[in-house]
């Protein structure tokens, strides 16, 4: 039988407040947090050229195993060497599909399963009205929670969160920094955002910090 | 049943020659004659004789490799074949069988008729036997190796008096030893006092001439028929529907499985063939994540299978067969075991889609190559495994390398990559990485590269490599 380790290992010393639920700190300064982990039993979308760290770190968030469907024939290729500065590819998962029907297919049936926490899938072709709100009944059913990797724009109105996820550059920082700013551009049930935050590898959690050249915090609510 | 030629036989069977035949093995760095047909041996060739001399003692002789795993298997199944006489078949030496025939002669009317059968169906199917009939196993293997014949029942003693020692089973040494001593038939070593040859060649040689003339038991011990993994159901009208089909596979299902948990074992891999009502079969294929054998975890993942397959006019017969068996002791049942389970269901039900060997893990591998410090393998087939070497700062994405316009050892402050325009914000490096030359890669012809971490104003964290060797930059791969 196969056993996969449960969790992530370590973890920070110092664990802010945020993100109960998960054994990764959120830590902040002077702004809220983004709402990690993703919210369970529904399928999130994040698009943008830092979209596959993004998913990166919302794995690291989840305890248990976590499955990425990639088509075959995309010339990117997960490298787990990086990958083990955010999480341990040994809770990974690939599969392999050949086109995005195929993508769905497994993405749903993962999802519906329950045997996996976090589902990643990597969309090539626009999701439709259908294909997100199937999506969505099969993470409820079987309680996954599921990010679809989307090109800018593709995405399906049925998706709970839309992230958009770019990196930055980071004058001041070290040559490690991983900045990023994240974006929520569509939530169903709450605020949306912006929000500058960096992966501290040692640490194991995602620091939020303020953004450069601009005022710090959340965008305003809308009215 | 001594079969003289079996090699050869096998041989000539698959490509039948008239002309001086022989197999060639190789031993002692030599190539020798493993076997040869009855028109070389009348050419003077033998056995273990140099390929080159017999090449030269026989222009026209044709050869072949030997192949002695095949006759091995060849032999296995003439003892299957054999079963037909007796239940009772073990397997002699490299080239014989020997039958308990006990009770069974009486079913082909008698020895005689047993013999006579036999022989026709070995003639036939083109394999020389040399048969021996005997009250012991000896005895019996004696008769067919010198000269075959059927000794009466109690009268082995007289059957075997004029055979040659040899005929004992006895190695070449001892023979020769006794062939000087004046001892060259059984008869005459049986009438030779019994403590002197104990004395001088030790217990063996009288518990050989003991077991030929039967005074000491010598049993015929039949080899287990390995399990049969498959069972079918004839219909005697035909069906069309799936659940029709389904409540039939499940029946099926349930008689495997039965069987498969009578030895312990699992199905790795399963094949239902739908026999058609127009003789076409149709075959549905199902591997496991996991060995199983649990009908009702199993019935569900043949459901994609079967609905889509052609039932044509309608189905009558259903064969079920475990193609890829593998051990699966009993285990405790217990809370924990319920969720590796669900997961292999699940990565059985992905792989009837996408293949199984399209679900991977990663697998660190002992290489300094970016590409080749991992490797990609099917999660059904390796075991699970707990963290992963530290290395290097590595990007979280790699990609064939894209070149890049720039010239000189150090970044270039300003570069075109995918259609942007990207400015250098800083750089880190650079870290030499060697090809591997004992493993040649085309993909790292263009010899060493430099590495360097680049960060772009624009936000972009690149893996770009410098070629020392022959000038050039190109993009690898994509930061965190």
């Amino acid at each position: 039988m196969r056993r996969f380790p449960p969790g992530m290992a370590g973890g920070a010393h110092h664990r802010p407040l945020l993100c109960r639920s998960c054994r990764i700190g959120v830590a902040w300064r002077m702004t809220s947090a983004p709402p990690l982990p993703l919210l369970p039993a529904r399928v999130h979308e994040a698009c943008g050229a830092a979209a596959m760290t993004f998913a990166a770190i919302a794995c690291a968030c989840t305890p248990g195993l976590l499955l990425w469907i990639r088509e075959a024939w995309l010339p990117e290729m997960l490298n787990p060497s990086g990958l083990s500065g955010i999480l341990d590819p040994a809770r990974l998962m690939l599969a392999r599909t050949r086109d995005q029907t195929d993508t769905l297919a497994v993405a749903e049936e993962a999802l519906r399963d329950g045997a996996i926490a976090f589902v990643v899938a990597d969309i090539t072709r626009p999701l439709g009205l259908r294909e997100g709100r199937r999506l969505q009944l099969a993470a409820q059913a079987g309680r996954t929670t599921g990010l679809c990797l989307i090109p800018e724009g593709m995405g399906s109105n049925a998706a709970e969160t839309r992230w958009s996820c770019q990196p930055a550059f980071d004058p001041k920082g070290g040559a490690d920094s991983t900045l990023m700013r994240w974006e929520l551009i569509k939530n169903k049930k709450g605020i949306s955002g912006v929000w500058h935050v960096r992966w501290d590898a040692q640490a194991h959690r995602l620091d939020v910090v303020s953004p450069v050249g601009s005022q710090p915090g959340a965008a305003p609510m809308p009215e | 049943m001594w079969f003289p030629r079996l090699a050869a036989n096998r041989a000539l069977r698959l490509c039948p020659s008239d002309g001086p035949f022989a197999l060639t093995i190789r031993r002692d760095n030599t190539d020798r004659i493993h076997d040869l047909n009855a028109a070389a041996e009348a050419q003077g060739l033998y056995r273990d004789m140099p390929f080159a001399e017999a090449r030269a003692f026989c222009p026209q002789l044709q050869a072949r490799p030997a192949d002695p795993a095949a006759e091995a298997r060849f032999l296995s199944g003439l003892r299957r074949w054999a079963l037909r006489y007796c239940p009772w078949v073990g397997i002699e030496d490299a080239d014989g069988l020997v039958l308990d025939i006990t009770g069974s002669a009486h079913l082909y009317g008698g020895e005689a008729a047993m013999l006579t059968d036999m022989r026709a169906r070995l003639d036939h199917a083109g394999i020389e036997v040399r048969l021996g009939l005997a009250d012991s196993r000896g005895a019996a293997w004696a008769l067919a190796h010198h000269g075959e014949g059927v000794a009466p029942p109690g009268a082995s003693a007289a059957a075997l008096e004029d055979l040659p020692i040899a005929a004992l089973r006895l190695d070449v040494a001892t023979v020769a030893a006794l062939q000087r001593m004046g001892l060259r038939s059984i008869g005459a070593l049986s009438r030779t006092a019994r403590a002197p040859l104990a004395r001088r060649f030790g217990p063996d040689l009288l518990i050989r001439l003991d077991q030929a003339l039967g005074r000491q038991p010598e049993p015929v011990s039949p080899w287990a028929e390995p399990p049969h993994y498959a069972v079918r159901l004839t219909l005697p009208e035909p069906i069309g529907l799936v659940s029709d089909v389904t409540a039939g596979l499940e029946r099926l299902l349930h008689a495997l499985c039965l069987r498969l948990r009578a030895h312990e074992a699992g199905a790795r891999a399963l094949c239902l063939t739908l026999r058609r009502v127009d003789r076409q079969a149709v075959a549905v294929p199902l591997r496991l994540a996991a060995a199983m054998r649990d009908p009702a975890r199993i019935l569900p993942l043949f459901s994609r299978g079967v609905e889509g397959v052609d039932a044509g006019f309608g189905i009558d017969q259903l064969r079920l067969e475990a193609t890829v068996v593998e051990p699966m002791p009993l285990q405790q049942i217990g809370r924990d075991s319920a969720a590796p389970e669900q997961l292999d269901n699940l990565i059985t039900r992905i792989g009837t889609r996408i293949g199984l060997e399209n679900i991977l893990c990663f697998q660190p591998m002992d290489s300094h190559l970016p590409e080749r410090g991992f490797r990609l393998a099917p999660v059904a087939e390796t075991p699970s495994r707990d963290g992963w070497p530290a290395c290097r700062p590595r990007p979280l994405s790699l990609f064939a390398p894209e070149p890049v316009l720039g010239e000189g050892a150090v970044p270039p402050a300003r570069f075109r990559w995918r259609r942007m325009w990207l400015t250098t914000g800083r750089m880190t490096g650079p870290e030499r990485i060697a090809p591997e030359w004992w493993a040649p890669d085309d993909g790292w012809r263009s010899g060493l590269r430099d590495y360097w971490r680049v960060e772009t104003c624009e936000g972009r964290r690149l893996w770009m490599f410098h070629t020392p060797q022959s000038p050039g930059w190109f993009v690898q791969g994509e930061f965190a």
